[in-house]
Order: C-alpha cells, then structure tokens, then sequence
C-alpha cells in the first residue's frame, strides 16, 4: 500500500467510527430516558458527526478522485466501510449504549491525543478540536458506567450484560494492523502497541468503581476496521442512511 | 416502574463571559451536583452562552415573600439623598 | 427585581392553600386581590411565582405551558423520524440540532410551569395518559424528505407566529422562556425554508416531493392556530390575563399573509381553491377549514396520536430504571460522603 492509499484507509477509519457511532447516538434523539440525557446523548451525536465530516472531507481530498464527504457516506456499501465493529453495535437499552460509549471514548481519546502529535498537519488540526469534545464524552460516559454499574440492582445487571455482550469487539480498537504501522512509521499515526496499557487500566478502574466484572474473553472479534468482516447490523445503518440517495441518485438536498 | 423518586430540580446560573455576573439561566432536573453541571452544560450553553455554570438545588433558595415587599422595599423610595442627582451643583464643575 | 423567582419553597402561594400567607396582615376579600391582580397586569407589570394570583389563572398557565412543553417533545417525534435518513450530513446535523432544541425548549416549558408549582412527572404523566393534549398538528406522518422541509417551513412558521408574542405573556418565567425558545428557533424555520428551496429547485421528482409535502401539511399549519374565536373558550379571559395577545384568527391571518408569497417564490401551489389576494383589505382570503378533522385529531383520532403517546411512553418507561438508578447512586455517594467525614472526625 502506498502511503497515500494508507492515509485514506486510515481516514475511513476515523471518519467512519464517528459516522457510524454519531448515527447509532442520532437514534436516541426523541427517546431518551429523560429530556436532559436527550440532549446530552444528542450533543454527542453532534460532536461525532461533525467529527466525520471534517475527517471524511479530508479522506475524500487525500484520495483525491473528486468525491465528496456524502459521496463517502452515501454511496459506499458494507464493505468498503472501515469503522470498527463496536461502534455498529446496536442501541439496546441506555446500558449498551453507555458501555459502548465508554469502550469506545476511552480509545477515542488516547488515540485523538496522540494525533495532536502527527505530523500531518490537518490531520493534527483536526485532532486538536476534536480532542475537547472526546474529553467530555469520555467524562460522560465514564461516569454514567459508575453510575449505573453501582446504583440499582436491576440498573447493576443492566451494565453488566451489556458489558458481557460488548467487551469481545473492544480487542480491535488496540490491535495494530498493517495500515496503523505504516502510520506509525510515517509519524502521521500512534503506535498503538503503546496506547494499549492506558486503555486497560481505564477501563480497570472505571469497571473496579463501577463494580463491574471484568469479562473473561476468550476470542476478541476484528475485521471493522481492515475491511475483512462487519456485523450484520451495519448494513441496516446504510440502509436508512443512504436510502434518499439510493432513490433518487445524484441529486442535490 | 419506577418507585416516583424524581432527579430533584435545580436553579442554573451563567456567566456569558467573564466580567459579568452569574445570571439565572433556568431550571433542570439532575441527580447530583456534577450532572447537574453537565445538564446545564448540554441545555443552556448550546450556543456559546457561557463561560461559567453554578448550580443551586432549587429547594435550598430561600427568597423574600411578595406580602412583604412593601416593607422590605419601598421604604428606600424615599432616600434620594442616596443618587447623585439630589445634590446641585452649577454646570461649571466638571469631573463629578 | 422586587419579587423573586424562586416559588418551589412556597408552593402554597395561594390565599385559599396558605395561612402563613395573612400572617400579620389584615385579610382583604377575594375581590380586592382579583381587582389589584387585574391592574398590575393591565399596568403591563409581569407576574412572577411566589406572587398572588387567582387560581383559575395559574390553573390555565399550567394548562398551556403544559400543553405547549408537551407538544414540543412530541414534536420531536415526526422530525426525529428523518433523522437517520437526511440525505446529507449537513442535513443531518442540522436537523438533529433542531429536534435538540425542541428537547431543550420542552425542558424550559416545563421548567416554567414547575415555577408554578406543578411537577414535570406529574405533567408527563398526564400526557402519557392521554389526558393533556399537545399541538395536533404532530399526529402527522412524515413521509418524504420533504416533509422535513414543510415542517420547519410551516409548522415552526406557525409556532413562531404563536410564540412571538408570548415573549409579552403576563407570567414572568412563561415570558422568559419564551424569549429564550424564540432567539434559538430563528434557524428553524430558515432551515426548513432552504430545504424546500433546494428541492423546487431541483429534479422533478423533487419538485413533486416538495408540492406533495406542502399539499399534506397546509392546511394542519392552519389548524395549528386553534379553533376559530368564536369556538375558542379561552380566548377572551387569556387575553384580559394578558397571557395571549392576539386571538387564534388573527395570527393564523397573519400567517396566510405570510406565507402564501413564500410558496410562490418557490413555485409551488398552495391547495386551496378560494386562497386569493384582496387588495382592498390587504390581506389574502382563504377557504373554509375542515374542523371535524381539527377535532377529531385533537380528541386522539388523528393519523398518528397513538403511535405519538406510545413512543413517548415508551421511552419514559424503559428510562425509568436509568433515572432510579442516578437517584440511587446519589445518595449512596451522599453517605459515602457524610460517613468518610464522620469516620474522620472520629480521628
């Protein structure tokens, strides 16, 4: 892979788990347990799409065959989507939803600080705004995992199933592939050999104040971020995110 | 169902920017101080309308009563010796 | 400020509920309170919590704030319906931003009617039990793109007609919250606006989209304004009370006058026959609207009412262990709390 190839791949990356994660957050608006998480939950969502579109945009220009942010968002399939499998993971209930958040902001942010050190500089840029907004999400989310973990019994069982059900997709947001080592070399990516002991001694001390059980994993499920597999939910997503564009193809809105 | 044990309410207070005061914003419901803050963080900052939060749960306010309003406040109606315009001075002066 | 804003101390702010209240204070007959209340509030002087006020007008703020708080998180359900499916990401946040605000502007409605001293549970409750009634006009489907364009074009042309003049309501926090829900809506209707332009801009089908769109949601935006005044009970006393300005025909004039040159510009025909511009009297003439469908969609029968109250439902329902569970946690942190300072003052 070129660099350049692998710069776009990695961009999909980025832009694709704040896409599809904006998206899943964007299905609470309306619903949410009280008015105030509403809006709470709601101003994530804004952040992570708002996010995807500044990374999409600058994957689109990187790639540099004319597409648009929606070109990127509208018209690709399953396949070509690079996001990782957590963040296609279903609402459920308030407590996926959380745990998911937290597994994800707790990455989100390692990573986003270490991008504020790349040397591509509107990556950098990018990064850089983008590191206030994953500071308060993982602020939120960490403290509703606490919250719920350790206030009710039914709220405590609530988390941990959630938890149960969602840690095995956590093991491919810290396990490097191909394109995150040619990032690495290149200086525009962490290493993310190293960000993996931050991540999971988060995740300990929140779990421990959450009182939470750690869960016992004997197979970590990947393949979101390379391309090889996603879950079945992700074509659902496209299907109602892309369905105008799908309908009436090439049209403005 | 839940057993009815509501998030009590609490007073919001902002600061647009600083060199102003803290003025009410509103009300929310939160559980506890710190959601509270981010409650109020989400809802009435939205748009860039502050630099600062104060949260108050809105049970500890005590405030006048109206019924007493006359004898709290009229009776500085009468003291206009208190603004500067009660006292002349010719137009000459400047500066005061 | 001579009166405070705070009233959840002293709920009991009512001469019939408080004793405390003719503490010192000779008691005056009923009228005299009603007489002075009707002058301050014709002397254009605001009303704030913790201030005398007859029953009959704090039971019909509650009844409107209320109804106005509801119909603004039901409000969020048509629109929230498209929010998975805006045909751009500049689309998309713009209407998540919207359906945001409407939250945040239930959430000061309510916050002003708790002022009052009702409680947002028991409000919610309320309309979770069909017994509150909130604008009729979101027991509507979106069905198109386009109807997200017609929404924020006519129903929040409508409620920003409604609203303005309730930044002048008599009550104080009514007033301020509607100071603060009109500033944030001005992007609404303007967002609508430009998506129905883009489209009668646009490919046939999109011009077909949008014009099918405005045929469905006309003549509901005129319903929105609420029955005609001479059917309307509360029309007169909310305006001695000063709580409306306007009557409901002569807002909903207003918006005819409005509009109808905006759906010109965008070249798309408002469905109605009768609708004529009459230069004598200025103002544009329109065709008799159906109230049986007004009231049968108020009573419940609309297309969407039950779907309405179940979405919303169940959305309180399945959020009550999240809301037990904060409650909980708070105070378990509160003893936690209070028994390390005690454990340390035993040190």
């Amino acid at each position: 892979m070129t660099l350049t190839e692998a710069k776009f791949e990695y961009l999909l990356r980025l832009g694709d788990n704040a896409l599809i994660l904006g998206h899943r957050l964007s299905e609470w608006c309306g619903h949410g347990p009280i008015l105030e998480q509403d809006i709470a939950i709601t101003n994530i969502a804004l952040d992570q799409v708002g996010q995807a579109r500044s990374l999409l945009q600058y994957a689109a220009e990187v790639e540099g065959k004319g597409r648009s942010e929606d070109d990127l968002a509208y018209t690709r399939d399953v396949m070509q989507f690079r996001n990782l499998l957590l963040v296609e993971q279903p609402n459920e209930d308030f407590a996926y939803t959380i745990v998911r958040q937290f597994l994800f902001d707790n990455f989100n942010f390692l990573l986003h600080q270490a991008l504020t050190q790349s040397k591509d500089e509107h990556l950098r840029a990018i990064a850089e705004k983008s590191l206030k907004e994953i500071t308060y999400h993982l602020r939120y989310s960490s403290e509703w995992m606490i919250r719920l973990g350790d206030g009710t019994e039914e709220s405590h069982q609530k988390m941990q199933t959630a938890l149960d059900d969602l840690f095995i997709y956590s093991g491919e947001l810290t396990s490097p592939d191909e394109v995150d080592q040619q990032m690495h070399e290149a200086g525009i990516g962490p290493d993310l050999d190293r960000l993996k002991p931050a991540y999971d001694q988060k995740v300990k001390d929140i779990l421990a104040e959450a009182t939470l059980q750690l869960p016992e994993v004997k197979y970590m499920q990947s393949g979101g971020k390379d391309g090889r597999m996603h879950t079945e939910h992700l074509g659902f997503i496209l299907a109602e995110l892309q369905f105008v564009q799908r309908a009436y193809p090439g049209m403005e809105w | 169902m839940s057993n009815k044990k509501n998030w009590p309410l609490w007073e919001v207070f902002i600061r647009s920017k600083n060199g102003l005061s803290h003025k009410h914003a509103g009300s929310l419901h939160a559980a506890d101080a710190e959601m509270a803050i981010e409650n109020a963080r989400d809802v009435y900052t939205r748009r860039n309308e502050g630099v600062s939060i104060w949260v108050v749960e809105s049970q500890h306010i005590t405030a006048s009563s109206p019924n007493q309003s006359e004898s709290l406040f009229d009776p500085a109606n009468d003291k206009v010796y208190r603004h500067p315009t009660f006292y002349n001075l010719p137009d000459e002066v400047k500066h005061m | 400020m001579k009166s405070c804003i705070f009233a959840y101390k002293h709920k009991a702010i009512l001469p019939s509920a408080s004793q405390s209240f003719y503490d010192n204070m000779k008691e005056p007959n009923q009228h005299t309170f009603e007489d002075q209340f009707q002058a301050r509030i014709d002397a254009e002087e605001r009303i704030e919590p913790k201030d005398w006020m007859p029953e009959k007008y704090r039971k019909t703020l509650i009844r409107q704030i209320s109804q106005h708080a509801h119909s603004e998180i039901v409000g969020m359900l048509p629109e929230g319906n498209w929010v998975t499916r805006a045909p751009s990401l500049r689309r998309k946040v713009a209407l998540l931003a919207k359906v945001q605000d409407e939250a945040g502007h239930g959430l000061y409605l309510y916050g002003a009617a708790e002022t009052l001293g009702a409680e947002r549970d028991d409000l919610l409750d309320e309309l979770h039990t069909g017994k509150a009634k909130y604008s009729s006009i979101f027991n509507y489907p979106t069905l198109s793109w386009a109807d997200i364009g017609a929404i924020g074009w006519l129903v929040d042309g409508a409620a920003i007609m409604n609203q303005v003049p309730l930044c002048r309501c008599s009550y104080g926090p009514y007033a301020r919250a509607m100071v603060r829900v009109c500033k944030e809506e001005s992007f609404h209707q303007r967002q609508g606006y430009e998506i129905m332009l883009t489209l009668a801009r646009g490919s046939e089908a999109q011009k077909q989209m949008a014009q099918d769109a405005l045929n469905r949601w006309w003549w509901p935006s005129l319903m929105m304004f609420g029955p005609s005044d001479k059917d309307s009970k509360h029309t007169a006393q909310s305006m001695a009370w000063k709580i409306k300005r306007f009557t409901n025909d002569e807002l909903r004039q207003r918006f005819v006058d409005i509009t109808a040159p905006q759906a010109e510009f965008l070249g798309l025909t408002i469905p109605d026959e009768d609708l004529r511009y009459n230069a004598e009297t200025g103002h544009y003439e329109f065709g008799a609207i159906n109230w049986d469908e007004f009231w049968q969609v108020v009573s419940g029968d609309g297309p969407c009412n039950r779907q309405r109250l179940k979405a919303r439902r169940k959305a309180h329902e399945e959020g009550a262990w999240v809301r037990d569970a904060a409650v909980a946690y708070a105070e378990k942190r509160r003893q936690r709390k209070a028994a390390a300072a005690q454990q340390q003052q035993v040190a």
